[in-house]
């Protein structure tokens, strides 16, 4: 498997000289440039499906511009704050809002992309974060409410880093790929997640037995709106914990030990284990770190109220933030600041798109969210690809006192 | 004791001390035990099971004295759970239990098990050849629609076949792509296709079909009956469907291709050491690009035996893989990569999944546990509790030219 991602910082190149720093800097410069052209391009090509399938370039056009409205970024042509009386500002706190998961679910891939790890299993620690999280909303209720919202959310946290550490403590022992035993434990989460809300499960809401959805969080253990009045499903302070939360995978990763351990380790465990770090301990690190991440943002997600503080059989298959954090991840770099802004493009998509086209009147609305999906597909494919870009690149300047003809063949292929 | 032992030195004999032959006849005999108390044999005392179980038991613990301590211990845990569901159903009444085991709960264990299998064996062939295949999932979703689509608007499941299988192929061919020329991470290419396919299916079921089940109608995969095999027989394998018989007929013959032919030798080098094969000549690109695309087209099959088969009754449903390509691949990883065992594990993931269905009616809390089964079994697996599975050696790497 080719490196995923993590780029040498522009401080480590820095030190090996003036044309490695220059290189660095380029190579800085590519790495914005490509996530964009990316984008660019898998728009173009759903715009391309959307005009050959209505047959008519102006609908495409039309459809776009309705999932722009969507998504509330028109909210800056008329900036308010009032969130009943403008559309806009209410499509833009719920944009918000899914960018809060996304965040997070994105930090998530992240963070186990910088331990040299694929996470794919962000979708089953979101689903632990959501069920722990409701379980303890519902229960306890008789809490101060801030050590009730902290309690639950600490505990979908670490109950998700466990799950996470479950496939981390697999691969350290006996190097079970993290790819297969993560997409398993998802399987299983979501099992998990039917057989208890399902007809007679443990977390079953206690007053309809037919319907197969929790019990409602406990109004103490919800997370106040700070944007739109309360209980207007309106943008709630998680969108703050999710910064926060950027924060923290940046200093953990640039500023401890810690995030040495595990960047060395995702450069080259071999170099790593020579040089006195403890391979194994870290896999099992990174891995709960990054359900932690998934977790956080299952128990916001339900404490915040975007299923209206229920949780249930129907919903789980339908939830794929988990599989989208891949996505923003890889769109962002596995960097901090690229997570953010990758939260915030599918954020805006996923809403976008959803409820943009709701009115139907340019195209089926169904087609819409579809329409997501191609567009994520396209996306991974490209920046997947466009990691080879950054390999080749990086091998070149390993390899630049030999002719390079095979790689600069291969690096102008995907663009 | 010289003469004791020269008695066992024919190679017969010397087979059966084999600790591995004693652990899986270990095995065998504990499920053997459970199988004892239900039909159609239906044994109504404890006692049978017990002793099989304790026999199994027993091999186990001798197996592990020789040094096979996984197997051994999975020959003892399957005694004991043979026991233990022996007795439970013995306990449970003759009723239920004729209505829960019965022919039919093989017919549709099979009937379950064929998605599974065209989709572990299309694996095996992308990940022997060195590429792994995240995207069976997505790939089992575009034959699912395009099989629909071809039968609806060809008029007949013939044509249906051929789109799925093309469109399978195509989207491998995108893949392989990626995954082999372009270099990228193979994770993330198979990533990128399961995305594509829920949104092109999707697009297009809405785009063509209005969201609406395909109209009623449509060609669907027959069934081939096999007449005057008897009332039990008949109801079990009597009436399967072709593309279930198909199946049988693939692992045979992939195993042959993949095992026996200087082809599937081959295929195996690139798998194992591209750079060896490439130096005795074999074109590892090409190679690749074959497995790849055979293994789209193969798992497109079986994704159209959900649409089209006779549980799906020539409808598609947003999404209807629901993980199957996933299991697809657990299965693969839980056979060894191999032919015979991505069948046994199939057989097992799709006996799982029948005998939820079939519960479904008296605890659908049970059948949701069994439902997990299958990833459960192959966690276990992966962590090497029974038997180590072991990836062919460049799996997933990507080969560069020298």
């Amino acid at each position: 498997m080719s490196d995923p991602g993590p780029t040498p910082s522009p401080e480590q190149s820095a030190e090996t000289g003036t044309l490695a720093a220059r290189l660095a800097l380029k190579q800085r410069a590519g790495g914005i440039i490509v996530p964009i052209v990316t984008v660019l391009f898998a728009f173009v090509m759903s715009f391309i499906v959307l005009a050959a399938t209505q047959r008519s370039f102006h609908t495409a056009l039309l459809a776009f511009k309705e999932i722009f409205e969507g998504t509330g970024l028109n909210w800056i042509f008329h900036p308010t704050t009032n969130l009943i009386t403008s559309i806009a500002a209410y499509n833009l706190s719920q944009t918000l809002l899914e960018t809060t998961t996304l965040i997070l679910t994105g930090l998530a891939v992240a963070f186990a992309f910088r331990c040299g790890m694929f996470n794919i299993g962000g979708q089953g620690q979101y689903l632990v974060g959501l069920i722990i999280a409701n379980w303890v909303g519902v229960d306890f209720a008789g809490l101060n409410s801030f050590v009730h919202i902290l309690l639950a959310i600490s505990a979908g946290t670490l109950a998700a880093a466990a799950w996470a550490g479950i496939a981390g403590v697999l691969k350290a022992t006996v190097g079970a790929h993290e790819v297969i035993t993560t997409i398993m434990l998802n399987w299983i989460a979501f099992w998990f997640g039917e057989w208890l809300f399902g007809a007679g499960g443990p977390l079953q809401n206690s007053t309809d037995a037919s319907n197969p959805v929790s019990n409602q969080v406990s109004p103490g253990a919800r997370l106040p709106d700070f944007w739109g009045p309360q209980g207007f499903q309106g943008l709630h302070i998680g969108i703050f914990i999710a910064l926060a939360a950027l924060v923290v995978f940046w200093a953990l990763l640039n500023r401890t030990t810690l995030g040495y351990e595990v960047r060395a380790v995702g450069f080259n465990p071999d170099a790593a284990a020579y040089g006195g770090i403890n391979v194994k301990k870290n896999f099992i690190r990174a891995m709960a770190i990054s359900g932690a991440f998934a977790g956080l943002a299952g128990a916001l997600d339900m404490l915040g109220g975007t299923t209206n503080y229920q949780f249930g059989q129907l919903d789980i298959p339908f939830s794929q933030v988990g599989f989208l954090g891949i996505a923003v991840a890889l769109l962002g770099r596995n960097t901090a600041v690229g997570t953010l802004f990758g939260a915030l493009l599918f954020g805006a998509l996923l809403y976008g798109t959803n409820h943009g086209l709701g009115s139907g009147s340019v195209i089926q609305p169904e087609l819409a969210g579809n329409l997501t999906y191609i567009i994520q597909g396209l996306v991974v494919l490209f920046v997947g690809a466009d990691i080879l870009i950054l390999y080749v690149w990086n091998s070149r300047k390993r390899l630049r006192r030999k002719p390079p003809a095979k790689s600069t063949k291969a690096a102008q292929a995907p663009a | 004791m010289s003469t004791w032992a020269a008695r066992l030195d024919n190679p017969v004999s010397a087979r059966l001390r084999d600790p591995a032959v004693s652990g899986f006849l270990g095995i065998f005999l504990g499920a053997f035990a459970a199988f004892l108390a239900i039909p159609p044999i239906e044994a109504r005392t404890v006692t049978w099971p017990i002793l099989v179980g304790i026999v199994a038991a027993v091999l186990g613990v001798w197996t592990v004295t020789r040094g096979r301590r996984r197997l051994g211990w999975g020959a003892v845990a399957a005694g004991v759970i043979g026991i233990a569901l022996g007795i439970a159903a013995t306990r449970s009444s003759t009723g239920n239990l004729d209505a829960v085991f019965d022919a039919t709960l093989i017919a549709q264990t099979l009937g379950l098990t064929t998605p599974l299998l065209f989709g572990a064996i299309a694996g095996i062939f992308s990940e022997r050849s060195g590429v792994v295949n995240i995207g069976l999932e997505g790939m089992m979703l575009m034959g699912a629609f395009w099989g629909v689509y071809g039968a609806d608007r060809g008029g007949t499941w013939v044509v249906g076949l051929l789109v799925a299988a093309g469109v399978g192929g195509l989207l491998a061919l995108v893949y392989a792509f990626f995954a082999i020329h372009l270099r990228s991470d193979q994770i993330v290419g198979g990533t990128a296709v399961n995305f594509l396919a829920v949104g092109i299916t999707g697009y297009f079921f809405v785009q063509l079909y209005n969201n609406a089940p395909v109209p009623s109608g449509v060609s669907l995969l027959p069934n081939v009956h096999i007449p005057g095999i008897g009332h039990f027989l008949g109801a079990a394998i009597g009436d399967l469907n072709i593309l279930t018989w198909a199946g049988f007929a693939l692992v045979i013959v992939s195993y042959v291709v993949l095992f026996k032919t200087p082809i599937g030798l081959r295929i195996r080098a690139c798998g194992e050491h591209p750079r060896a094969a490439d130096t005795v000549g074999i074109n590892v690109y090409a190679i690749r690009y074959g497995c790849v695309v055979l293994s789209g087209i193969l798992v497109a099959l079986g994704g159209m035996y959900l649409s089209e088969g006779p549980e799906g009754n020539g409808s598609f449903i947003f999404n209807m893989t629901n993980g199957r390509g996933f299991i697809a691949l657990a299965a693969m990883i839980f056979g060894n990569w191999r032919p015979a065992g991505a069948f046994g594990a199939a057989l097992l993931f799709g006996f799982s999944d029948a005998l939820a269905l079939k519960l479904q009616v008296y605890s659908p809390q049970a059948a949701t546990m069994f439902r997990s089964l299958p990833y459960v079994l192959t966690l276990i697996a992966v962590a090497g509790v029974i038997g180590r599975t072991v990836a062919p050696a460049a799996d997933g790497k990507p080969y560069a030219k020298q």
